[in-house]
């Protein structure tokens, strides 16, 4: 997700001077490292200071600019959430902030580094949109969009390196603000947003096995949420299952559930979040869900396909 | 650099006019920030009749008031050159009103948002590196309270304005020693002294003793180079103008009744010309 991020802002920042860089002292890795070569002024290194960062990208964005501020996930929200809050989201800027390794991705470095709650506290600030796209492909997609809109601030949530393709058999196109079915199915649905994706397509197999057939969303922006997308599962399903990298404030799950109960929907659902709690394990990501009670068997325990 | 023509007796003149207005505003209020905007009255009035080039935006300069508590003066300057109506500042503070006690963006003539302070100069090194990258000429004014820069937001934007050499920024501190609880030279010795810490940090720095003295901050301000950012410190009274009100707390906030009222014109009124 980082390398296709990389790439496409290469490519859009050598077309349009407007676009600017702004990283707390994080590596630029791939196509970043080329576009500070060739576009060094575009290119600003806050250093270990997250506040300036956010700050600096409103100047910019105040003076005509299309700023993008980028570091780990929890160094963009955190440390200078008041100024996201006040500088960006307050003026109604068309600044993208970009967390890198969103959820437990930093899976070894501890809940210093763990952006457990970013979609959550993202999502409570007026005028934010909150993006996490499952794949690479996904992120190109949401990369392009950041860079094109005109609306406001945006978090865009990414993991880290390494994820693989799960949208290129998708029946839908990714679309901000919408949706996205990518596996089709009728029985069961089961919604979910960025890596952790992996997890629906292996309890979808499971339904298969037990003889359901399930259907995967992406729901890939989580503010604004498509409320219209979404009564829309909770009519046609009998059973829809949420899996997310996300404790249940302010979590899909629950903004689904209070939906679920608006429109007097009829269909059981089945949230599988982060726990509320910081967790002391080191390990892979999947070691972290595991603990997080995130791990396929559990999940399919709990939904009766064990 | 260009400069406008400035007469210092003009712009006291001017300073008179702006203090009387504030007073009238705050008698149609329960409160407003009087103290704090007259601390930086002659700094607003030199930056923006003396220095400020205004006019299309690709060649004007940006004004930004990282105090948000002292807009008044911006506002009553606002009103003077037709930027904000007589209405806007007849309803300030009120319901169908657009002023606030703090500056708001989307209002014509504020450029950003402020009130929560440390966030003024972060914004202004942007708005800076935008001009820069831009290949423009204009130049960024920020004015900021001594309080603020106990905020570490304030000295992050300090080391990035020096680290990229942004000779577009100009801040002047309006160093009223009065920060919300206490004198900052009583609570705060180790903030002092200041222009030494500016230069450290990568700017050019000078030190007005008197930040009501309109002359001599107009000579400050336009003797800087462009090569580096630029910070004034002016040390000001604040609630200027007023002896009751001269380094008295309560006057950060409140407005005065009608026969202070009577009293703070009279002295306005007399003050030497």
């Amino acid at each position: 997700m980082r390398n296709i991020f990389a790439d496409t802002f290469y490519e859009l920042g050598k077309a349009d001077p407007r676009l600017a860089i702004v990283v707390a002292d994080i590596s630029p890795a791939g196509s970043i490292a080329r576009f500070r070569e060739e576009f060094p002024d575009r290119f600003i290194n806050t250093g270990v200071a997250e506040q300036i960062m956010i700050g600096m990208c409103a100047g910019m964005a105040l003076r005509g600019l299309r700023p993008f501020a980028y570091t780990i996930a929890t160094f963009t929200l955190f440390r200078p959430y008041e100024f996201v809050r006040v500088d960006l989201c307050y003026h109604n800027l068309p600044v993208t902030i970009v967390g890198i390794g969103g959820g437990v991705t930093y899976s070894t470095l501890g809940s210093t580094h763990h952006a457990l709650e970013d979609v959550s506290i993202a999502s409570a600030i007026p005028n934010m949109s909150v993006v996490a796209p499952c794949d690479p492909a996904e992120t190109r997609d949401a990369t392009l969009w950041c860079a094109q809109q005109e609306i406001g601030p945006v978090y865009l949530r990414l993991g880290k390196a390494g994820e693989p393709d799960f949208t290129s058999k998708a029946p839908e196109p990714w679309c901000f603000g919408k949706i996205r079915l990518i596996r089709p199915g009728d029985d069961v649905c089961i919604l979910s947003y960025g890596p952790i994706i992996k997890r629906a397509f292996d309890v979808a197999g499971r339904f298969e096995a037990a003889g359901q057939s399930a259907a995967i969303y992406s729901v890939s922006t989580l503010k604004p949420l498509d409320r219209e997308g979404l009564e829309d599962v909770l009519r046609r399903f009998r059973r829809v299952v949420v899996i997310e990298e996300c404790p249940p404030t302010g979590s899909l799950s629950t903004r689904l559930k209070e939906l679920a109960w608006e429109t007097r929907a009829t269909c059981r659902i089945d949230a599988f979040t982060l726990q509320d709690a910081f967790i002391h394990c080191y390990g892979s990501h999947d070691d972290l869900l595991a603990e997080h009670g995130l791990s396929t068997q559990a999940i399919c325990g709990k939904l009766g396909l064990a | 650099m260009r400069l406008n023509r400035f007469d210092p007796g003009a712009a006291r003149e001017r300073c008179r006019r702006y203090r009387r207005r504030i007073l009238d505003i705050s008698q149609q209020v329960q409160a407003l920030h009087v103290a704090p905007a007259f601390s930086c009255i002659e700094i607003v009035d030199t930056i923006w009749h003396g220095l400020m080039r205004h006019g299309d935006e690709a060649s004007s300069d940006v004004f930004l008031m990282s105090k948000g508590h002292g807009c008044m003066i911006h506002y009553v300057i606002l009103e003077e050159e037709g930027t904000l109506s007589r209405t806007d500042l007849d309803l300030y503070c009120q319901v169908g009103g657009r002023l606030g006690a703090h500056p708001d963006y989307g209002t014509p003539g504020i450029a950003a948002s402020t009130g929560s302070l440390g966030h003024g100069l972060g914004i202004a090194v942007g708005m800076a590196t935008a001009e820069r990258l831009k290949g423009t000429d204009t130049t960024i004014y920020c004015v900021l309270s001594d309080g603020e820069f106990q905020e570490g937001s304030t000295w992050e934007a300090m080391m990035m304005a020096g680290n990229l050499g942004l000779g577009n920024l100009v801040g002047v501190m309006d160093n009223n020693d009065f920060s919300g609880l206490e004198r900052m030279s009583e609570g705060h010795k180790a903030f002092y002294p200041v222009v030494d810490k500016a230069r450290a940090f990568g700017w050019d720095s000078a030190l007005v003793k008197n930040g009501h003295d309109n002359a001599a901050l107009f000579d400050a301000l336009a003797s800087r180079q462009d090569d580096k950012p630029f910070l004034v410190v002016a040390e000001t009274v604040k609630g200027k103008g007023v002896s009751y009100m001269e380094h008295v707390p309560i006057w950060h906030y409140r407005s005065p009744n009608a026969a202070e009222y009577q009293q703070a014109i009279a002295e306005i009124e007399g003050s030497a010309a």
